[in-house]
């Protein structure tokens, strides 16, 4: 078992990051408090929706000191999810006219 | 462990040369237990099935003709005041993440090989995760109770609301209630000593999944709560 022998970072490195998750919720938080609104609410959740995401990732789950085939493996495959997002973005924004067209009328 | 290249590989290599090795050299590709190269599959399995629970819901929010309920005043609550708008999410959110640290931490113990404080960092995301599904239950419940939210229809407005609101969060939810039990079971293997002399794989497998269920909820508060 002399192969397992895991990973080793300080302490700190978690609680550092744990301090960054915790300022970057109560900001995505604050968004909604003071009722931002518009592109400029949408690009702030969005922003740090993907911060967060990419610590949890990238520190908490290791990810960044992963070798590189394992990254690939993990994030290569989820580009899949943003081409059906694409599509049925496109298809709900049809539903939306034809519904609009033929039954918004009467 | 991790950086390094096979001792018969040449010297700087470039990250795509160490793609090639790994999948090229007569040996398993990826240079971890395959315990945890299974939970990673796993996981990246379970990306699409929240992913494509997540643009389910953003394409009937997107094609409906009725106006969807405002999530900051749904899920307002009041303390004893005025209601403030997501109070409960917001909590739920930082508790979470809290978990999300002590696991992290209960894994980098666990590899030190202090077993005590393994234990107890595990339990202690566990009664976090706990009491996030508690607060979940009290959040259904008011709800379905008091806000009349059923999966086909609300009285708010766009009937999908309901229906996308307990498919995701119920999924996310059966995920939290399902880490809760592995890391108490894993967390009594490690206080009983099982783990003592061999290797610590299984706390960092089992943080791994816990990991994934603080993820998603990163993606469910911003998409579904705050949007």
């Amino acid at each position: 078992m002399s192969q397992a022998t895991g990973q080793q970072h300080p302490i700190g490195v978690y609680l550092k990051v744990w301090f960054l998750l915790f300022v970057l919720s109560a900001l995505s938080y604050m968004v909604d408090y003071y009722q931002v609104q518009g592109y400029l609410r949408w690009t702030l959740i969005i922003i740090f929706m993907f911060l967060k995401a990419g610590f949890i990732i990238s520190i908490f789950m290791h990810l960044k000191w992963e070798r590189y085939a394992v990254k690939l493996v993990l994030l290569l495959p989820p580009v899949a999810i943003l081409l059906l997002l694409a599509l049925m973005a496109i298809e709900a924004d049809y539903i939306l006219l034809s519904r609009i067209s033929y039954f918004a009328a009467d | 462990m991790t950086t390094q290249s096979s001792p018969d590989a040449p010297l700087n290599q470039t990250q795509w040369q160490m793609v090639v090795a790994d999948w090229s050299a007569d040996k398993q590709a990826f240079d971890m237990p395959w315990g945890k190269i299974m939970m990673w599959i796993f996981l990246l399995s379970d990306t699409f099935i929240f992913g494509v629970f997540l643009i389910g819901y953003m394409n009937v929010r997107m094609s409906t003709a009725d106006s969807w309920p405002i999530p900051s005043e749904v899920f307002a609550l009041s303390l004893g005041g005025d209601p403030i708008p997501l109070i409960l999410i917001a909590i739920m959110t930082f508790i979470l993440i809290s978990s999300s640290g002590t696991m992290a931490m209960a894994v980098n113990y666990a590899y030190r090989g202090n077993r005590k404080m393994t234990f107890y960092l595990m339990l202690v995301t566990a009664i976090f995760g706990a009491s996030f599904v508690g607060m979940q239950v009290f959040e259904w419940t008011k709800l379905i109770v008091d806000q009349g939210v059923r999966p086909w229809g609300n009285p708010m407005g766009a009937a999908q609301f309901g229906a996308c609101f307990f498919m995701i969060t119920g999924f996310h939810g059966v995920h939290v209630s399902a880490g809760v039990i592995l890391l108490l079971i894993y967390a009594n293997k490690v206080r009983r000593g099982d783990y003592e002399g061999k290797n610590y794989d299984a706390v960092e497998i089992v943080g791994l999944y816990w990991h994934f269920v603080d993820l998603v909820w990163v993606f469910i508060f911003a998409l579904f709560y705050l949007w």
